[in-house]
């Protein structure tokens, strides 16, 4: 057992790309989830729409990658619309199961043969992010101690955790004001809300639509980092993990996604690499666990963990349980 | 934990001029504004000198059942008026069908001379009509203040775009806090400023209710059961802060089953059974209108009658109801 | 309280598993003798060209013989023919495709069959499908078959290919219904949206499965029941985690009065936790019963039923019928619609809800576990089979009124039917986007559903 190669890869992907895909898909899902009580759970639709936009606006219609972008994010405002339209004014599970089957409505389409000449099938789209890599000011690897980052990945953390302390200004900007009153409002009884003349539907429409775009933002990000966009990136589990880190960081904090992007997915591949080494080198004997079943017992923790977490700490790690956002008890 | 304050806050109200003396009963009737009604004819649908709320021809069915059944009805301005009737006449419904938040099978109803049917729920708040619910509604996790906060009207704040930019509202948020403040002095609640209205006990909940709906400057205020489920030593004062409403020149239409406070503050009395308007008049002549008595005793005639099954469901009911409150998005969970 | 109740559930399963053996009986033994078809024999190649292979066999000989001298033309996209080849004695044609493998990708092929020299007496079974468009979607060999043999009567007609889709399609619904009706009865008395259904559902596979794997098989009167046997025990087994489920876990939480919302996403951790313990246990892959094998089809008039699909649907519409029998019937039933209807008012009235609910949760998972092991049946199973599942339960569920037990079949017979016929219009691969599409529009104009009350507001 090498310790210190699970340590270290454990960091390397605590603050590596895809750990930055995750907090951003998080954010998203605080706006909705934490702040205005919307369940969202198809963050991942939203992130497919940002990442197909992105890849297919310069694969297959040969356009920059910066128009993608903006084509991006103006779609994923217009999945809100159309997913907020009917479910808004019904009860929250409409919504969750409303957006569960449209994320895998534009998973499964996107991945039909049917589609192929626009989206790539299910191997998906690459060869999208030359003007990305045209910018990436390093050009070689970056080390801090023993963490080792390539360039390009490295390229792609700048950019994403900027973004990611952007989006999350952005939350804080909105959230103190008179506006983040009112989702949060909403949250706690959207009668009472309207009863005092706000019109709640807009307030969650608008809800819905940023959070939405910081789910794009999250695409963009998984796009860039792989180099490729792929429909089973796409799929339900995907918004299920943005959902545990939001509640392992707090929802209806700012930071909570940040925080529990780093510990989920820091947690994630320590124990991917501790199991897997452990079965490699016979701690677990073989008979026991395989490979393949090592990489499984991250998952397996990571169901346990959500459970736990729900039933004993709802208001995450470092929450407050007076302002946890939902009644977990 | 909360029942302390209660009674501590219960002991103060008689210290407000406002309130006048504490006495009560049916002697004490007050009659401010009774002298409006001199004119008006002790009948359903009497047509009122100055109404602020016309309502015909309001009909609202649940399946087969005919909740709301309401040919005309007038409510005087400046005045305060009880709704009353028996266990599911349709009041509440109907307080619902008037403010927005049911939508009529049939009928027209103006606030100001404005027509208000099927105007949704916010936008009849903003018209200057704002009400309170049954089952008292505060947003338990924001502290006192940022409720009251959360009900005035017309903010920029509120909107997307400024919300970013604190020097665009911030000026307006501090004159909305200082009316805050005043309207926490006057309902006892500056000391609970920075708690959770979680943490509130059922009374001063109300309080809360009431004054968060005050942010607003509303011209009617209709406020559904403002007694439920307030100790006896909060209301009081609760009564005195309904009466301060009119002396200050609003409108307030209510609903409630307490008869001493019908009787005490209100000038004006409008009673449903079975959906429909069965009598009108002041509160003394109104409780002795045997349509009235007919109304009441029928109903509870049928209680007498089948009194174990009838009360367990009506307990099971409230619990229900009372679990419901706690829990906003919720189902029932056993 | 429970002795009608318990006598119902006991004739029914006598019944069932009785009419199961039978039908089995009826259906496995020529199941047996189809066993080892004779594979069609394509000689290997290694060159880098692209080959279009065919393969052209006498579906009436047993095994199937290989028809040799048959015309094949292949066409491209233009029309222009590319090659003409005769089937050789193995029945097989092989056309290397002109050109770099990679000018041909994405590009359509025809392959035609000149019907005019098949064997006397032979024809296509299929008379339409004279010819097959293949699309490159890679570049590896392609191959294709075209079955010889009476020509199926009628068995191109648009509409009798919807009805055999429909029948297909009733297959798929009987279990849809099975997970449904679990999936509504549990959201009914505890308001708990459960996405660990689905696993309740692979739960019933996979026990199955452990079932048929256990060595040697169960034999009565000479009929291999092992299946049989295995499905029941997935419905018993299913019943007990059930049970379990509730008292270990939700019982608790409904007991601390945990809120519905953190309810949902304990199941969803739940559903994360069992898949990945599935996957553990079985592996990645696809599994088979022992007794998986496509039987010879039952032909009933235009239309093929396999004895085994007929045993899946007689088996699921009687555990259904039976079950909303006791709903409807029984004291227990009632206790159940009760408490569905107002915990707080049956609890006053003296109904156990606990009991009631922990009732729920065994019958529910039951089918739900029931409706895995006959889907493992019908088309086999992999570790994910009920999370695949699982947004078309919500679909039905939803489809026919949350909550309602008449509703939740109604919207799986729908949703089932319709997804397969649905074929009939739009590509195989996008089945489910158009249930998962009709789910929303439901939920558009009608958000209580089919059956479903409007709900009362204030």
């Amino acid at each position: 057992m090498d310790f210190g190669s699970i340590l270290t890869t454990t960091v390397q992907q605590a603050f590596g790309p895809l750990a930055i895909v995750y907090c951003l898909a998080a954010i998203g899902l605080n706006v909705h989830f934490g702040y205005t009580g919307l369940l969202n759970f198809g963050q991942a639709g939203f992130m497919a729409v940002g990442g197909y936009a992105m890849a297919s606006a310069v694969a297959t219609w040969g356009l920059s990658l910066w128009a993608g972008i903006a084509i991006g994010i103006v779609l994923a405002a217009v999945l809100a619309l159309l997913l907020g339209i009917p479910t808004l004014r019904l009860r929250a599970d409409y919504l969750a199961i409303v957006t569960i089957a449209a994320a895998e409505i534009i998973r499964q389409t996107a991945g039909s043969v049917t589609l192929l000449d626009w989206f790539g099938g299910q191997d998906g789209l690459n060869s999208f992010v030359g003007d990305f890599r045209e910018l990436n000011p390093y050009d070689s690897a970056i080390s801090l101690g023993s963490v080792t980052w390539s360039p390009n990945d490295f390229w792609v953390m700048t950019v994403g955790w900027i973004l990611v302390a952007l989006c999350c200004l952005i939350v804080w900007a909105l959230m103190r004001s008179p506006w983040g009153r009112v989702l949060k409002a909403i949250r706690e009884d959207e009668d009472a809300v309207r009863s005092l003349g706000k019109n709640v539907y807009a307030y969650k429409m608008q809800s819905l639509v940023i959070g939405g775009i910081f789910g794009a933002f999250a695409g963009y990000i998984y796009g860039l980092s792989k180099a490729a966009v792929i429909p089973t990136d796409y799929a339900t589990d995907t918004t299920f993990f943005a959902y545990t880190i939001l509640l392992l960081g707090g929802a209806a904090r700012v930071f909570g996604p940040v925080v529990g992007a780093l510990i989920f997915w820091g947690l994630i591949n320590f124990l991917d690499a501790f199991f897997r080494q452990a079965a490699a080198n016979d701690v677990i004997p073989q008979a026991i666990m395989d490979q393949n079943q090592a990489g499984l017992m991250r998952f397996i923790v990571l169901g346990l963990a959500l459970m736990l977490l729900m039933i004993f700490r709802p208001q995450g790690i470092f929450g407050d349980r007076r302002e946890l956002a939902i009644d977990g008890r | 934990m909360a029942a302390d304050n209660e009674f501590e806050d219960a002991g103060m109200p008689g210290a407000t001029p406002a309130n006048g003396p504490g006495g009560h009963g049916a002697t004490a009737i007050r009659s401010s504004a009774a002298h409006m009604f001199t004119d008006v004819a002790h009948e359903p649908g009497a047509s009122k000198p100055d109404p602020i709320l016309v309502a015909t021809g309001v009909t609202r069915t649940f399946g087969g059942l005919t909740a709301v059944d309401v040919d005309h009805v007038e409510i005087q301005r400046g005045a305060i008026t009880a709704l009353i009737g028996p266990n599911g006449a349709g009041k509440t419904t109907f307080f619902n069908l008037l403010t927005g938040f049911d939508k009529p099978d049939s009928g027209n109803w103006s606030f100001r001379g404005n027509d208000l049917a099927r105007v949704p729920a916010y936008k009849v708040a903003r018209m200057g009509m704002v009400r309170t619910f049954q089952l008292t509604k505060v947003l338990s996790k924001l502290t006192v203040i940022e409720n009251m906060r959360t009900g005035a009207t017309g903010q920029s704040g509120e909107r997307l775009l400024k919300a970013m930019f604190p020097f665009l509202w911030r000026s307006q948020e501090e004159a909305n806090t200082r009316k805050a403040d005043e309207l926490l002095e006057r309902f006892l609640l500056i000391k609970k400023r920075e708690d959770f209205a979680g943490s509130l006990s059922g009374g001063q909940r109300k309080l809360l209710e009431m004054a968060r709906a005050l942010m607003a400057d509303p011209e009617l205020v209709m406020l559904d059961e403002p007694m439920a489920g307030v100790n006896p030593a909060l209301k009081q004062s609760l009564l005195g802060h309904v009466k301060s409403l009119r002396d200050e020149g609003r409108t307030v239409l209510f609903v409630e089953h307490d008869m001493d406070m019908v009787r005490d503050i209100s000038d004006w009395v409008v009673v449903m059974a079975q959906g429909r308007i069965i009598a009108e008049g002041p509160p003394h002549s109104v409780m002795s209108d045997p349509r009235v008595i007919d109304a009441y005793l029928g109903a509870h005639h049928d209680v007498a009658l089948d009194l174990t099954e009838d009360t367990i469901l009506a307990e099971a009911e409230h619990e229900l109801a009372a679990q419901r409150d706690e829990e906003p998005k919720g189902n029932h969970h056993a | 309280m429970h002795t009608r109740f318990m006598q119902v559930a006991a004739v029914t399963g006598a019944l069932l598993v009785a009419l199961m053996t039978l039908l089995l009986g009826v259906g496995a033994a020529p199941a047996q003798a189809a066993e080892q078809p004779a594979a069609c024999q394509f000689e290997p190649n290694d060159d880098p060209e692209i080959h279009l292979k065919g393969c052209l066999r006498d579906q009436r000989e047993d095994p199937p013989a290989p028809v040799p001298g048959v015309s094949v033309s292949v066409l491209d996209a233009e029309g222009e023919t590319i090659a003409d080849v005769e089937t050789n004695e193995s029945g097989v044609f092989d056309v290397a495709l002109p050109g770099e493998p990679l000018s041909n990708l994405g590009k359509d092929f025809t392959i035609r069959i000149d019907e005019d020299t098949l064997p006397e007496g032979s024809d296509l079974r299929n008379p339409e499908q004279v010819e097959l468009t293949v699309n490159f979607d890679t570049t590896s060999d392609q191959t294709v078959t075209f079955p010889i043999g009476d020509a199926l009567p009628e068995a191109a007609g648009k509409f009798t290919r919807g009805i055999q889709l429909a029948v297909g399609g009733l297959v798929f619904s009987v279990c849809l219904a099975m997970a449904a009706l679990g999936l509504s009865m549990i959201f009914g008395t505890t308001g708990l949206t459960n996405f660990a259904h689905g696993e309740l559902v692979t739960f019933g596979a996979l026990v199955a499965w452990g079932i048929d794997l256990l060595p040697g098989s169960i034999t009565v009167f000479g009929t291999n029941i092992t299946v049989v046997v295995g499905v029941v025990v997935a419905f018993i087994a299913g019943g007990l985690f059930g049970y379990l489920n509730d008292r270990a876990l939700w019982r608790p939480l409904r007991i601390r009065g945990t809120g519905v919302i953190a309810m949902m996403i304990v199941s969803i951790g739940l559903s994360i936790f069992l898949r990945s313990v599935y996957q553990y246990i079985a592996g990645g892959s696809n599994h088979n019963y022992s007794q998986y094998s496509a039987s010879t089809p039952w032909e009933i008039g235009p239309l093929l039923v396999t004895p085994r699909d007929m045993i899946v649907v007689v088996a699921g519409l009687v555990i259904l019928v039976a079950v909303s029998l006791l709903i409807q019937t029984t004291r227990m039933g009632k206790a159940t619609r009760a408490v569905a209807d107002n915990p707080g008012l049956a609890a006053s009235s003296g109904i156990n809800v606990q009991r009631v609910i922990a009732l729920v949760w065994t019958v529910g998972v039951a089918l739900a576990a029931m409706s895995g092991a006959l889907l493992g049946v019908t088309q086999g199973f992999d570790f994910q089979i009920g999370f695949k599942l699982l947004l078309l339960i919500f679909a039905a569920v939803v489809l026919g009124g949350l909550g309602t037990i008449w509703g939740a079949m109604i919207g799986a017979f729908v949703i089932g039917i319709f997804v397969e016929v649905s074929t009939l219009f739009v590509p195989a691969e996008l089945k489910y986007v158009g249930a998962l599409a009709v789910l929303i529009i439901v939920l558009l104009i009608r958000p209580q559903g089919l059956l479903g009350r409007a709900q009362r507001i204030g």
